[in-house]
């Protein structure tokens, strides 16, 4: 427990320290969502219509602009092999890793939702059904984006490659997600779609870790 | 007597070529095998797959009679330093010397403090390693090997950077380290000082 504690601490301290990439993801999440407005017709009703999809989307590919940066430098300095070798398992430092990361890139995507969806007419009743939905999607898009990164942290640029191999698996949790969001807008029960999306994420906690672990070995290996 | 790190009929091939054919070797409590070769002979790869972080095509590696998979006694023996260091650039030495001390569970002897002086690091204890210099952010990973109670160390071009005085630590260290009834692998081209007894050479030729 005791290597746990410091391999979060310093990621944490780490992320503390370079706090102004933290704020690139957090900056596209706003802009897009403000802009979407502007290139429409700001009539109330089209707004309030779109904006489940619109917030979903833009936390999503936010969520998956930070990913790749997930393990990259501790590939390039040599951390990644010295944490391959520690005692602690590599499955369950994936998956502390994943969160740690998650706190910096996904929880402020979270508490921003409802700023945002204001902007777009989104009903205030709604609020905590949304940011909740938001909770355990971007929790399930950050496994499945740390699996993308692991895969492809021994690429050169490998950006593009992580949104070809995460996409297809995120669009499942987008689809539902936005559609609890819209249930909520609309004064129906959400909890269908929410539960499906709590699913995704106890299936994500459970079989992501070894998957991380997996890939992050390979990636070591050649 | 069972031999600490045993190899036997080793094979390594990478990117379709093969880097070592058959390689034997059996190392005593207090012997350190060094590794020769020219650039790009396969001295890293080597010393990654006795990490067990590369892939052994073919052959089988015992620790104390033991094969080396999954066995969670080897990796507890085991400090594997690397062609980079494995620091963090913006942590400073004691944080990135006191985050492996946690990581691997090791109680030591002697502060961080201490071995961070004694590596010549003093003065840049609480600096971030992204602001030394190469040498000095070598000094900060061979800080490791003061603390560690391991009972193999697996070196990488350990001298790379290092300066006179900085070499004379590292062979002082590693004398210890043998003294106490260590094992070693060290992959360097440069020879160690004041390493007589117990240094055993392996040259892996030119590359193919």
């Amino acid at each position: 427990m005791n290597a746990l504690h410091a391999l979060i601490r310093r990621d944490l301290t780490i992320a503390y320290r370079r706090w102004g990439e933290l704020m690139t993801p957090i900056m596209f999440f706003i802009l897009v969502t403000a802009l979407f407005p502007l290139g429409l017709s700001p009539r109330p009703e089209l707004l309030r219509e779109i904006a489940p999809g619109v917030v979903w989307a833009a936390a999503l590919l936010a969520g998956l602009l930070g990913q790749e940066s997930l393990f990259r430098s501790d590939y390039e300095d040599g951390s990644l092999e010295q944490l391959a070798l520690a005692p602690l398992p590599l499955e369950w430092q994936a998956l502390a890793r994943t969160f740690t990361h998650w706190l910096g890139a996904g929880l402020p995507l979270v508490l921003l939702s409802p700023l945002m969806a204001m902007l777009l007419q989104y009903p205030a009743a709604a609020m905590p059904e949304l940011a909740f939905g938001l909770l355990l999607g971007t929790l399930t898009l950050s496994l499945l984006g740390a699996i993308g990164a692991a895969l492809t942290v021994s690429l050169k640029q490998s950006g593009m490659l992580l949104l070809v191999l995460v996409l297809p698996l995120a669009v499942p949790v987008l689809i539902f997600g936005a559609q609890s969001a819209a249930q909520a807008a609309r004064g129906e029960d959400p909890a269908g779609a929410l539960y499906l999306l709590a699913a995704m994420l106890v299936l994500g906690l459970v079989l992501a870790p070894f998957a991380i672990a997996g890939a992050l070995r390979i990636s070591l290996e050649s | 007597m069972i031999p600490q790190l045993s190899a036997q009929g080793l094979s390594l091939w990478r990117g379709g070529r093969s880097l070592c054919r058959a390689l034997n070797f059996a190392l005593q409590a207090g012997e350190a095998l060094q590794i020769q070769g020219a650039n790009g002979s396969g001295k890293t790869s080597l010393l990654r797959v006795l990490a067990g972080l590369g892939r052994l095509d073919e052959g089988e590696l015992r620790w104390h009679g033991e094969p080396i998979q999954h066995s969670v006694l080897y990796r507890s023996a085991l400090l594997y330093l690397g062609h980079q260091n494995g620091l963090k650039s913006h942590l400073s030495p004691r944080e990135n010397y006191l985050f492996y001390q946690s990581i691997a569970a090791i109680s030591s002897e002697i502060t961080a403090d201490e071995a961070l002086t004694r590596v010549g690091l003093k003065d840049a204890i609480d600096r971030p390693c992204g602001r030394l210099s190469m040498g000095q952010k070598r000094r900060a990973g061979l800080a490791r090997l003061l603390a560690a109670k391991a009972g193999l160390w697996l070196l990488d071009e350990p001298l790379s950077s290092l300066d006179a005085a900085g070499t004379e630590l590292v062979s002082s260290v590693l004398d210890r380290h043998l003294k106490e009834g260590g094992v070693a692998v060290l992959a360097t081209h440069q020879p160690l000082p004041g390493l007589g007894t117990g240094l055993r050479t392996l040259d892996l030729g030119t590359a193919a």
